[in-house]
Order: C-alpha cells, then structure tokens, then sequence
C-alpha cells in the first residue's frame, strides 16, 4: 500500500498520463495520414485484370472482364462470407463501371492476359483487345505491327489534344478577353456620352482584326480535329452476349496498357504518369477522373492572398492593442471581442461575406468602377478576392492573439535601453520590438495558414466552385484576376465525395484529393516554419 | 564631420550654458562649493499613485564626478535615478512635482524633447540588456538612431566606444557576432559602450555591477574611474565597499529622503546622521 503511495507521489502515473496523451496524439496523426494515403496511392497502380465467370440467378455462367476492386468481410445467418466488387469499366456498354457479386457467386476466374485497359477520356476504362487500327480518311486498316502501331497513333493524339487545348484556353481564351475589353470601353464610352463615331470605328476596326485572327485559329481549329479523329480502333470486347467488336476513336485514348503482360518497370513509369496526371492535370467526367490542378491552384493562390491580407493588418492591430493603446476597460473589451471572433463558426463568417463584401462592397464597387459591365457583376459576384478577405477576417483573432502575445513576452529591458539611447518610441518599436517579434508574428502566420487551408464552408458562398472555366492569374493584363471563382481542394473533395454520379470511382479520388490538402498544408506549414526557425536562430534567447 | 554636427543639433535641444547653471543654483553646499553642477533637483517629490516615494528631493551632482545613492532597498535612490533621463515616464500612473536642472534648464518643463534629453543622460541598467543584435549593432543602433549614415563615421566611434568601455580587445575579431554570446560582464561592458556612443554628458549607472561575478565588478570599477574623466556619472549601489571605491561623492537615502549627502570619505568616516551610520556599519538595510 506504501509502495503505491510512493509511487503515486513521485508523479509516475502523471508522467504515464502525459506520455500516453502524446502517444496517443501522435497516432491518430500518423493513423489519418497512413489511413488517407493508404486509401489514395494505390489507386493509381495499373491493376491486373481477370476474365471471372460469375453465376447468378439473372447471369448463369456469365463471363466478364474485371479488376478485383475492394473486398468487404460479412456475415450472415449462414455464416461469413465475402462480397466483392468488381470494376467491370466498359460504362457504356453495360450502363455501369462496377458490381458487386459474392465469393460464392464466382465460379472460375483466370487472368485475362490478352485484354487491354483502355483509360477514355469520355465513358471510363475499357477492357477490350485490340484488333485493328482504321484510317477513316482513306477506309483502310493502318499496315504494321498493331500495339506498337497504336502507341504511336495515341501519342500523335494527345499532342493534336495538347495544342488544341491551347489553342482553345490560351489564343482563343486572350482574342475573347479582348472582344470583351473592346465592347466594355465601347459600353463605358457610351455611358458618359462620348461614343462618337471615330471611337466606334476604332472599335469596330480592332474588333474585325481579332474576329479575322479568330476565324484563322478556329480554322486551324478545325484542321486539327480532323487529324485528331483520323484514327479509329476495333477492338472485340466481352459483352453480356459474348464477344462483341466495337470501334473506339483512337482520340478518346489517354492511355493503354496490358495490364497482365507488363513488368515492374513500366507499371510503375505507369503508376507515376497517372499521379502526374493526377496533380497537374484537369477534371474530367465530373471531376471523377483526371487531375485536380486548377483546385491546386485556387488553394494555394487563395491561402497566398489571404495571407496577404491578414498578415499586416493583423500585426498592426496588435502593435495598438500593446504598444500605443491605455490598457484600460476598453481595450479589455476589445481583447475579448477580438478573442471571441476566433469561436464564430465559419459558415457564419461565409454568411458575412456574401453579404457584406460581394453583395454590399462588391455592388458598389460595379457601379463606381464596372459600371460598363453591368447588368452582369464583376466584384459583385463570389471571387478569389471576397474569398480570401473572408478567410483573412476569420484568421485575423489567431494572428492578433499570437502577435500580442509575443509582443508582450518582449522583455521590457530591450524597450528601455532603447528609449535611454534615445530613441523615440515608434523607432523602439520597428528597430527593436518589431524584428523581435517577428518568429510570434510568423507563428501567428502559421496558425492562420493551417486554420485558412483547410477551411470550406464559407468558401462555398464566397467564391468556390465546382468546375472553373478558368485560372485565377493567366497571361491577360492584369494577370490575377481577383473577380474569378476558382476551384478548391476541400471542396473538391465534397463535391467529388457527395456530389458525383459514379460513387465508387470517386471514393479512391476523395482520399487522393485529400491526401494532397495535407500535403500541401504540411508544404505550406514547413515553409513557414524553417522561416521562424531562421529568425528565432537570429534573436535566440527569445522565445518567439 | 558628422559627430560635431549632431553634437552642435543636441546642444541646441537643451541649451548648456554652465554660467546661467551655476547662478541658478541655490546656495551651493559647502562640500561642493570647487565643483561645477550638472543637475539640480529642486523640492522633488515623486508619487506612485498614492505613494509618495520621493520626498521634496534637494541634491546638486557635479559634474565629472562620479556621485554614489546608496541605501537600503526601496529607499528611492533608483527611483531618484531614473529621473534624471526622464525613464519614469514609462511607468503608469508616476506623478512628479518639483523640477531637475540640467545646467539650468529644466528637464520637466513642457515641451522638451525627451528623446534629446536622454541623448545628453545615457543610462545603464541593472540587468545587462545588449540587443539581440550584433556587436558592432549593438554599438551603432545609437548612431543610427540619430541619422549618421556614414560607414567609416560609425566604424570609428564603434572601436573608440568599445575602447573605452575597456572592450575592444576582447570582441574587436567578432564585431558581427550576437551580442548575446558574450558573458554578463562583456555585455554590461557592451551596454555602457553603447550608452557612451551617442557622447552623452551624463551617465546613470543602475546598480551596474549586481548581476556580475566578483572579477567582472572589478572591471566595470576600474572602467568608472577611467569614464569620469570625460562624463558625469551618477551610480546607484547597494554595495557600500563599491561606492567607498568608486565614488566621489555619496547620498545616503532612506524612505524617499536623501539623508546625508557630502564626499564619500567623510560620510562613510564620519557620518552626521545615526541612520547613516547604522546602515554603513551594517546595522540595518
């Protein structure tokens, strides 16, 4: 009984506690993370395939061809047994990409090594064996060895893709801002009343120019579709009545393998094509297949803004509430608003913003400055810009919080050798108090960051959407177009997650999409670090 | 160039005319009566809200003399100090009434320009407090402060203060080190190179040698005895042998009142007061 007694003074079981708190803090980080990746980096591995004879009530004997897709353990009166879900791809043949059957319900199942996978831009993967390559310009199959042959011909695609896509985003995107820019003017000079007929005839003079540019590129536009759909493939897919040959457009290829029949090496050139697609390539179907770059982009971007905003004005706040301001009941209550505002619930903060920025700031703001633009909104519409202010009025407790803190750990010894050599206050403050304070305000910083990062829901109002025509900064004057909505990774993974038509194919795209928000949190949290880190090394002795 | 030109600046601020100085003052005490004042504090009182911690205060410091506070602790004598460079105004809620002279000219008085003052009274504190900056920052902040762009300008007085705060040849191969590398008594040595930078005429020493080990007092002493020949100086010390060494003069303070105020030999030889005596034989305090 002693014994315990002692061993209960001695603070043993404190110690145990407060181990066990951060080991236990420790494997839930690790466990999200490994959990998330574990579910998002396999799906990008080239899977085998299999020819499985299935045998139900409504398919007796049926073969098809499948990748084992996920397996789930249950139980039932009878005893356990397995359901399986097969990725059956072939979309638009069957009406659907999976099924699920029973082990039972399974009878043979062999590798199906001459089937290719056939990853379309449109209708998902197919499964299917290549049989012939058609020239539909000339009605005659291509001569030459058939896969090799068919590389080629995908390869010579994605690039007519690739410029075509150019063309579309980059010249004809720039001539459409132009013709915008143009009838904006004209619009603006008619509302003062000084539309005259020389400046309508400029106008009219530019816009023949772009429209001639226009007709040229959509020329070219044309030509490059043709050689695009020059190709077609016959391949013989295994439908529900059996071997069946279709034709498949060699354009809607991204990419085909044998799965059965490649080695090590290229699967996993594969394996790194697909998750290179994955970050730097755009949505298709839905956002349920291609990349998430443009959702990339708008968080970061969004995040740079917003801290743009918060940062400074954040510091500033502080600086008064510390250094200028009486302490007095005042400024207590302005502390405790200020700590407040950090426990309103973001949808709240999202309700404001629409209300307030878009509606009110941004509404005068198109009558003041875009008034040739309306009835439709420039600022008075969700945005980049209303999105990161909100997200900057909702980090701002954080960065005054943090920032005042440090401010008053500042030992008050710096202050008066300052002031006894001389110095006025204000040079005190940004000589000698400001640059200590620096790793507090970048802490500050940091925590605004990580809070901003993984915010949603008032995003929602204020300016993400599902699918962006286009990027918030391109090459047109003047570059960061702060009015455009933009894509986001936390929404991206709602909208994937809860909104998309195909469930299943979505699900390894949730964890994917969220796997890269933490990744690029920890990125943008470990550049802010090693910042303070840089700092803290240059005015050591002071905790920051 | 510089230097005389921000000499010229400050002695504009507070206009130093020691003639007018010496007619103003009251009728000198006698133990001064061969010395030049520098300060003059007249019926000062100093209130902490209610608290009265400094009562009706009447001292002359001379100049280019080292003067000693001693007394026991809260008796007022840093308080008393921390007048002189007007750093009281920092602190909430501090009354002050009466007036401090520098060579005539009041110090309270509306209007002036106390970022000027305490170019003239320089300050050096009980806890050493060097930037956390380089050395050689450390030195120059002052300068900066006050304009002087010129490189070779504050490369010059940089290794003329650090010299004579006896520092030099210690840091003179790690000029672009933090000064927070240094020991205690280097960077207490630091700081008063840094308050002898900007030329001021006074230097206020608040305890200057508590926070040092025995051999770093030691040279900080020795470095008073040499600054007294350029600056008046102005010492508070709890330690009775410091102020017998490096005093000329010493006020015994006790409860906001100076006590006895005369040269330092006849106080701690011959004391007038008993309260005096007491506190230097060890009696109380």
């Amino acid at each position: 009984m002693k014994k315990i007694i002692d061993w209960y003074k001695e603070g043993t079981p404190f110690l145990w506690l407060c181990a066990g708190a951060i080991a236990l803090s420790v494997i839930l980080v690790v466990g999200i993370v490994g959990f998330i990746g574990y579910q998002a980096i396999p799906h990008f591995w080239p899977a085998e395939t299999h020819i499985v004879t299935i045998d139900t009530q409504d398919m007796e004997n049926k073969k098809i061809v499948a990748e084992y897709y996920e397996e789930k353990n249950k139980v039932s009166p009878h005893g356990p047994y397995t359901d399986i879900l097969l990725k059956t791809g072939n979309r638009d043949i069957f009406g659907m990409d999976f099924r699920w059957v029973r082990d039972s319900q399974i009878t043979n199942s062999v590798p199906a090594d001459n089937y290719a996978t056939f990853e379309r831009r449109e209708w998902g993967n197919l499964y299917a064996i290549p049989k012939n390559i058609i020239d539909l310009e000339t009605q005659t199959n291509v001569n030459g060895e058939i896969w090799p042959t068919l590389q080629e011909k995908i390869a010579e695609a994605t690039s007519i893709h690739k410029q075509l896509e150019e063309i579309q985003n980059i010249d004809i995107g720039a001539i459409n801002y132009q013709m915008e820019q143009i009838r904006l003017r004209k619009r603006s000079l008619e509302l003062k009343d000084k539309l005259t007929q020389a400046a309508i005839e400029v106008a009219e003079e530019e816009q023949n120019k772009l429209s001639k540019e226009y007709n040229a590129l959509n020329h070219k536009l044309v030509e490059l579709s043709k050689a695009l759909n020059r190709y077609s493939l016959e391949v013989e897919i295994l439908s529900e009545a059996g071997p069946k040959t279709i034709s498949l457009k060699v354009s809607n290829i991204v990419r085909s393998y044998m799965p059965n029949g490649i080695g090590i090496g290229q699967k996993i050139s594969i394996y790194l094509d697909r998750i290179g697609e994955f970050i730097f390539g755009s949505p298709r179907e839905a956002n349920t297949e291609g990349g998430v770059f443009p959702a990339i982009f708008g968080t970061v971007l969004m995040v740079i803004l917003m801290t743009i905003f918060v940062t400074p004005f954040g510091i500033l706040a502080a600086v008064y509430l510390r250094e200028y301001s009486k302490q007095n009941i005042f400024t207590r209550i302005i502390r405790i608003s200020v700590v407040n505002l950090a426990g309103v619930p973001s949808i709240v903060y999202g309700v404001f913003g629409l209300g307030f920025f878009v509606y009110i700031l941004g509404g005068k703001i198109d009558t003041l400055f875009y008034p040739e633009a309306l009835p439709s909104p420039t600022f008075g519409t969700p945005g980049i810009l209303w999105a990161s202010i909100t997200l900057a009025l909702l980090t701002l407790p954080v960065v005054i919080v943090t920032t005042e803190e440090g401010l008053a750990r500042i030992p008050k010894a710096f202050k008066e050798g300052s002031l006894a050599l001389g110095a006025t206050k204000s040079e005190t403050l940004w000589k000698v108090i400001l640059p200590i304070s620096t790793p507090a305000m970048i802490t500050g910083m940091i925590l605004a960051i990580a809070r901003a990062a993984g915010e949603v829901a008032p995003l929602m109002l204020v300016g993400v959407v599902k699918l962006a025509p286009s990027l918030p900064l391109d090459e047109n004057f003047p570059f960061l177009h702060m009015e455009r909505k933009f894509m986001h990774l936390g929404f991206h993974i709602y909208d994937v997650g809860f909104q998309s038509p195909n469930v299943e194919a979505a699900r390894p795209l949730v964890f994917a999409t969220a796997f890269l928000l933490i990744l690029i949190i920890i990125f943008l949290n470990l550049f802010a670090f090693s910042l303070r880190n840089r700092l803290r090394e240059k005015y050591k002795s002071i905790a920051g | 160039m510089t230097e005389v030109n921000t000499a010229t600046k400050d002695e504009q601020d507070i206009v130093i005319s020691t003639s007018v100085g010496l007619e103003n003052s009251k009728s000198q005490p006698s133990h001064l009566k061969d010395e030049r004042i520098a300060f003059t504090a007249d019926n000062l009182n100093l209130y902490y809200g209610e608290n009265r911690a400094l009562k009706d205060i009447d001292i002359q410091i001379p100049e280019k003399k080292v003067t000693a506070f001693i007394g026991p602790s809260g008796c007022g004598k840093s308080t008393l100090l921390r007048c002189f460079n007007r750093m009281n105004d920092l602190i909430d809620n501090v009354t002050i009434d009466g007036q401090i002279n520098l060579y005539g000219n009041n110090i309270y008085e509306k209007g002036v320009d106390v970022a000027a003052l305490r170019r003239k009274v320089g300050m050096v504190f009980q806890k050493p407090n060097p930037f956390p900056k380089t050395i050689y920052e450390n030195v120059a902040y002052g300068l900066r402060i006050q304009g002087i762009k010129s490189k070779r300008t504050i490369d010059d007085i940089v290794e003329k203060s650090l010299k004579g705060a006896a520092l030099w040849d210690e840091v003179k191969n790690r000029l672009n080190q933090s000064a927070l590398g240094l020991s205690g008594g280097q960077q207490q040595r630091l700081v008063i190179a840094r308050a002898i930078a900007i030329q001021p005429s006074v230097l206020l020493l608040d305890e200057p040698a508590s926070a040092l080990d025995p051999i770093s007092t030691l040279k900080v002493e020795e470095l008073i005895n040499e600054l007294k020949n350029d600056f008046t100086i102005v010492i508070v010390t709890h330690n009775m042998q410091q102020a017998a060494r490096v005093s000329d003069y010493t006020a015994f303070m006790y409860m906001g009142d100076i006590v006895e105020f005369t040269d330092t030999k006849t106080l701690f030889t011959a004391p007038k007061h008993k309260q005096t005596e007491d506190y230097i034989t060890g009696r109380y305090g």
